[in-house]
């Protein structure tokens, strides 16, 4: 019994440690004093890296999703004789929903994954304290480029997986299933708002890029320095990423599209 | 050289990002920059509106004319009373104007489609359509119809 006390407060106090450090973390590397002419190389590295590398998974899998979502809606929505709808339920489960959370989750596994592993094989070897040997802040060097990176791409990334989903599901619904381009297009612009739709799926991604860069950070810095506790920093990072972007979806559309 | 190429994949990828998102705002959400938001209010009583929200559209001839922009309780009718805003540019409409709530398709949204009248008075800000024709609601069609048979 007071052993599994003991454990239960073990547990908790290194949580709440590990929320702190988190929070050390990014203060460190955020607010610390920044130097944008020596970042902005690192930046457009890590850009390249975490965004470029990223843009064909993503690519390929909102096209692929946006030509389900097309033929699904095309399916359930001729038994009511309202199939021109299609485009309309397209563009809006992809732009509120699909976009941020499935750019997201691939992100995660993509980018956060090799982020957290590079991380923490640079700790493991010792990197990281050479760098503060010889007078580098690794905060600034590392990790700042990292989270900004991150932090810019995965909005972009979003929106390139709606406007390629959306294309897909045009390509199955006009050009396959020959729905009237003209009712598509327009049933969509007539029910996507700019600013409700559009715009919260912006805020949406850009949430969930930066709470996925951050636990990558996070996990790759606080790892154990062996190649054991690499990976199973790596899966750390997925797995609380993957949790933390769907259930902070449920409260984000709770808050944007739930009207109260 | 292998810098150089990173740097333009960069610029790419922000690019395509950026275009991707002005491609959504037009394309996807119909966002129209000039959109016009004047015009003058008109009103109308209905004995009921079965289902218009506001910011439905108020047509003519199933052209867009203007916009519901609010919806109340008449008290001292005990009716429904909507106030249309009709744009500026639309200065054609004659006091005796019917409205009619309408739908769009079998399951689509009601709106509010205005028949012009044949007077030479035009309406004016502030002043109401005294004609008017209310939502048909299914229930009360289906109730006339048994009452229609039974009393056959």
């Amino acid at each position: 019994m007071i052993q599994f006390l003991q454990q239960l407060g073990a547990t908790t106090v290194n949580r709440v440690a590990a929320v702190g450090r988190a929070g050390q973390l990014l203060s460190q590397s955020l607010i610390a004093k920044p130097a944008p002419m020596m970042m902005l190389p690192l930046l457009v590295r890590q850009l390249y890296f975490i965004g470029v590398l990223s843009l064909v998974i993503i690519i390929v899998s909102g096209l692929f999703i946006g030509m389900v979502l097309g033929l699904q809606g095309y399916t359930i929505l001729v038994d009511y004789g309202s199939e021109q709808a299609v485009g309309q339920m397209v563009a809006l489960s992809l732009v509120r929903e699909l976009a941020p959370v499935v750019t997201a989750l691939l992100f995660a596994g993509r980018a956060g994954s090799a982020v957290t592993a590079e991380i923490g094989l640079m700790k493991a070897t010792e990197q990281l304290a050479s760098y503060e040997m010889i007078g580098v802040d690794p905060m600034r060097r590392i990790i700042a480029p990292r989270l900004w990176a991150g932090f810019i791409s995965m909005p972009l990334l979003s929106m390139i997986f709606a406007i390629v989903g959306i294309w897909g599901g045009s390509l199955v619904a006009v050009d396959w299933l020959g729905i009237f381009s003209g009712s598509f297009w327009a049933n969509m612009q007539a029910s996507v708002s700019f600013s409700e739709d559009v715009l919260n799926g912006v805020i949406k991604s850009l949430v969930f890029g930066f709470v996925i860069i951050w636990i990558a950070v996070f996990q790759g810095n606080d790892c154990v320095p062996t190649s054991e506790g690499i990976s199973q920093a790596t899966t750390r990072t997925v797995v609380y990423s993957s949790l933390a972007i769907l259930g902070l979806d449920f409260i984000l559309t709770a808050m944007m599209f739930g009207d109260f | 050289m292998r810098i150089r190429a990173l740097e333009i994949s960069v610029g790419a990828l922000i690019l395509a990002g950026m275009l991707a998102m002005v491609a959504l705002a037009i394309n996807v959400s119909g966002l129209n920059l000039s959109q016009k938001s004047g015009g003058y209010s008109v009103y109308a009583r209905f004995d009921n509106i079965g289902g218009l929200t506001e910011r439905a559209k108020v047509s003519m001839s199933g052209v867009q004319i203007g916009q519901v922009t609010a919806i109340r309780i008449d008290r001292k009718r005990l009716m429904a009373e909507v106030e249309m805003q009709i744009f500026d540019d639309v200065d054609y409409l004659s006091i005796d104007s019917s409205a009619q709530i309408l739908t769009a398709g079998l399951l689509g949204e009601k709106y509010i489609g205005i028949t012009p009248g044949f007077e030479d008075d035009l309406l004016e800000n502030g002043m109401t359509i005294e004609d008017t024709q209310s939502a048909l609601v299914l229930e009360e069609i289906v109730g006339k119809f048994l009452f229609n048979k039974v009393s056959e």
